[in-house]
């Protein structure tokens, strides 16, 4: 990794950037000292070492060979700290804000707000373009609607289900526009194979057939960030099954009628007709009350009883934590694209603490880590993709249902952004400009910068 | 009432509260350790990411969660008696600190709907009261009741929107109060801005509360003996009503507005979330969710310590406007 090019690069306290610190960050991240928790080092497993042999150059030794080295050098949480003061204190970011980016941290209201002044000497002369920003912390989407809507707020980069993009629109005839992006977020449900029956296949299987993805997503993308129907993997991504491939999934078969036949068949096969269960379900509205609801009435279709238990996030958390419950929302979201790491959380318990389905399957671990060595890009998919069948169809260990959509509003005046994949991404706002006359004394788009 | 006895009496007063925080105390402590949940799996799982049982092992230990739980109770009981409320578990910043950075807002907006309250509800209680079975009456009444059956979230929703749809059909262009709170004494203007709505909103609830209570006390008092027989000596009525009528009927009011006012404090978690409003009824529910054991004894400590002493308070009020209560 050469860090000579663009020279200049510093910290917001004036002091040079260079390799030793990015080496002594990453390495914090990837081999955490004792006492510091990482609880992304999973993401650099295949990291043997890191070092800086001179201020301009940082090597980076990898144990093998695999694809999913560079996306995880590229998450936006790798963040890099000076080494001297990660020398004398590991923790001294948990409470301090350090970075050598467009803005410089102007201070932090609890709850209300943050703020970010130019920084002048950004490495890339010429950005950002705006003097300062103000982030207000908005919980409920109907505030954040409302600021939108008179100006208190010029947009909000998670995202909104097209019902209130419409509103939006209807609202500000002319003065907001949208940008949209597939999500690198889904949600599902976990199925706990400790609690009986549902250590049985086929009833795993009967539920996730149970599931009408292809029918329900044009309604449910109306009202809900749930969008589109795939597996485990990002959709967009070049190792995602194709719809061919999906549709030979159980719970993916084009006639939902025929899947619903076959998980009453395997239901009354499994001595579990008319079973009985609970949904554990978390307080939060998008997507997961939607989610929620809509798979007790999925389920009711092949005669389950099932009821939800919604809880808040701490508790929901502890629940699946501790196994206490049967079946259970959750999912995984991640900044960037990268299914070889994303699809760690589906790994047995014993190898990813995320993986709330609790059971062990030696085979899954076999098809992981032979997709994962794979440098082919074709037989790396290959591999992917047995490892998703195993994972949804052949084990039906977790029920997966639909990836999320981003639909972000602008107000009309606001320029230079561009969505991606992950609300984690692009928020440095370095290239955001504004339109007359809420730019104070400019008159035109701003020169492109160096 | 000699000097002597208005000291014991507030003495005896100030004497019962330190079981009743004590006793506050250990029910906040141990009934927060019932709740399912852990800070630590909040904490280090929140974003989906996996973590190791070490890791959460250091996380309780470095919260102190790792101790026996009487360490813990008397850890947090000795904290408070030398008015250390902790650290947060959750932000690692004091607790004092998060709850001082709250406070002014629930502060504000309580003060400014009690004064919306008491400007509504004394009047039109006396006025109610005076006009009994009337069309006023009636009136004034519907109005109590609408008040006290309106839930003040949809109040708030629905306040908002009519600004908004308000300005935008007069003015062309939608408006709303800022949703980034100033202080009163940084922007006075702005500050008010922000606070007036959510304070008309609670104050209406809290006014309708008032209002009977004023009227069902004034229709008490105007069938004494006193007053009739300052009606026999020819007083003129508007002086029955303020200094006999009024006066008298003010005890259980007072009451009645103390409670509220207190409650007002850390008691409007949907206001501030519908007007985004940091307060610390938000900031309560938030350190619940987070099983932040610190932050919510010391939010929970707060609002006992502000019911206890606005009780007092009320008791010497009334200690005072009565003197039977304190020879009692």
């Amino acid at each position: 990794m050469d860090l000579q090019d663009p020279p200049g690069r510093q910290f917001h306290n004036g002091d040079p950037l260079t390799a030793a610190d990015v080496a002594a960050s990453l390495n914090e991240i990837a081999f955490p000292p004792k006492g510091v928790l990482s609880p992304r080092s999973d993401n650099f497993m295949m990291v043997k070492d890191i070092t800086a042999p001179d201020p301009g150059t940082v090597v980076i030794h990898l144990k093998f060979a695999t694809t999913a080295f560079l996306p995880a050098l590229a998450d936006p949480f790798n963040w890099i700290y000076e080494k001297k003061i990660l020398d004398t204190d590991p923790h001294w970011y948990e409470q301090h804000i350090m970075g050598s980016g467009p803005f410089k941290f102007a201070g932090y209201q609890i709850g209300q707000s943050i703020k970010g002044v130019r920084n002048p000497d950004y490495y890339h002369k010429g950005l950002p373009y705006l003097d300062g920003f103000v982030g207000i912390f908005a919980p409920k989407q109907a505030v954040q609607l409302d600021a939108i809507r008179a100006d208190r707020a010029a947009t909000e980069f998670r995202g909104y289900p097209p019902s209130a993009i419409d509103q939006l629109k209807e609202q500000l005839d002319g003065q907001i526009k949208v940008q949209t992006s597939d999500w690198n977020c889904t949600l599902g449900a976990w199925i706990n194979h400790k609690k009986k029956p549902f250590d049985d296949v086929r009833v795993r299987r009967a539920l996730t057939l149970a599931i009408d993805r292809w029918g329900s997503a044009p309604g449910l993308s109306k009202i809900a960030v749930m969008h589109t129907v795939g597996s485990i993997v990002f959709p967009g991504s070049p190792l995602a099954p194709s719809k061919a491939q999906l549709e030979t999934l159980a719970g993916f078969w084009p006639g939902i009628n025929k899947s619903r036949a076959e998980a009453r068949r395997l239901l009354k096969e499994a001595g579990a007709e008319g079973l009985s269960f609970e949904l554990l379900n978390r307080n939060v509205d998008q997507p997961y009350k939607y989610l929620g609801t809509w798979l007790v009435d999925q389920w009711s279709k092949i005669g389950l009883h099932v009821t939800q238990r919604v809880v808040p996030t701490g508790p929901w958390f502890a629940a699946l934590r501790s196994g206490d419950f049967t079946v259970g929302t959750g999912g995984s979201c991640h900044g960037i694209v990268n299914p070889p790491i994303d699809v760690q959380t589906w790994l047995p318990r014993s190898v990813s603490s995320a993986n709330f389905g609790y059971y062990d399957d030696p085979k899954e671990i076999d098809l992981y880590d032979k997709m994962l060595h794979e440098t082919d890009p074709t037989k790396q998919r290959a591999d992917m993709w047995n490892f998703v069948k195993w994972v949804l169809d052949d084990q039906a260990h977790f029920i997966e249902t639909m990836w999320w959509y981003r639909i972000v509003p602008l107000r009309s005046y606001v320029n230079g952004w561009k969505i991606g994949p992950s609300h984690y991404l692009n928020q440095d706002l370095s290239t955001i400009w504004l339109s007359p006359p809420h730019c104070g004394k400019c008159t035109a788009e701003p020169a492109p910068a160096l | 009432m000699t000097g002597d006895d208005m000291y014991r009496y507030l003495i005896k007063r100030i004497l019962l509260i330190v079981p009743t925080l004590f006793g506050a105390a250990t029910l906040v402590f141990f009934l927060m350790r019932l709740i399912p949940g852990d800070i630590c799996v909040i904490r280090l799982g929140s974003g989906g990411t996996s973590f190791t049982e070490q890791a959460l092992s250091e996380c309780h230990a470095a919260l102190g969660l790792d101790r026996p739980l009487w360490l813990q109770f008397i850890h947090f009981i000795w904290g408070f008696c030398r008015l250390d409320l902790g650290t947060s578990m959750w932000s690692g910043r004091p607790v004092a600190y998060e709850i001082a950075t709250r406070f002014p807002v629930s502060l504000e907006i309580a003060v400014f709907a009690t004064v919306i309250a008491v400007i509504i509800a004394i009047p039109l209680g006396t006025i109610s009261a005076l006009k009994q079975n009337s069309w006023t009456d009636l009136a004034v009444r519907t109005f109590a009741i609408a008040g006290i059956a309106t839930p003040s979230f949809w109040i708030g929703i629905v306040s908002l929107l009519a600004v908004l749809n308000l300005t935008q059909y007069f003015f062309g262009q939608p408006w709303m109060p800022p949703i980034n709170y100033v202080s009163v004494w940084q922007h006075p203007l702005r500050s008010m801005s922000i606070v007036i709505l959510p304070a008309v909103t609670v104050g209406y609830r809290y006014s309708a509360v008032v209002m009977r209570m004023t009227r069902s006390a004034m229709l008490e008092v105007l069938r004494e003996d006193y007053i009739r027989t300052a009606r026999a000596k020819g007083l003129v009525n508007r002086i029955i009503v303020n200094r006999h009528g009024l006066k008298n009927a003010m005890l259980p009011v007072v009451t009645v507005i103390g409670i509220e006012f207190a409650f007002l404090i850390g008691g409007l978690v949907v206001t501030e979330t519908v007007f985004n409003l940091n307060g610390i009824g938000r900031l309560l529910v938030q350190a619940i969710g987070n099983q932040d054991y610190t932050l919510t004894q010391g939010i929970v400590m707060l609002i006992v310590t502000i019911f206890v002493l606005t009780n007092l308070v009320v008791d010497v009020l009334y200690a005072w406007l009565d003197p039977r209560i304190r020879f009692a």
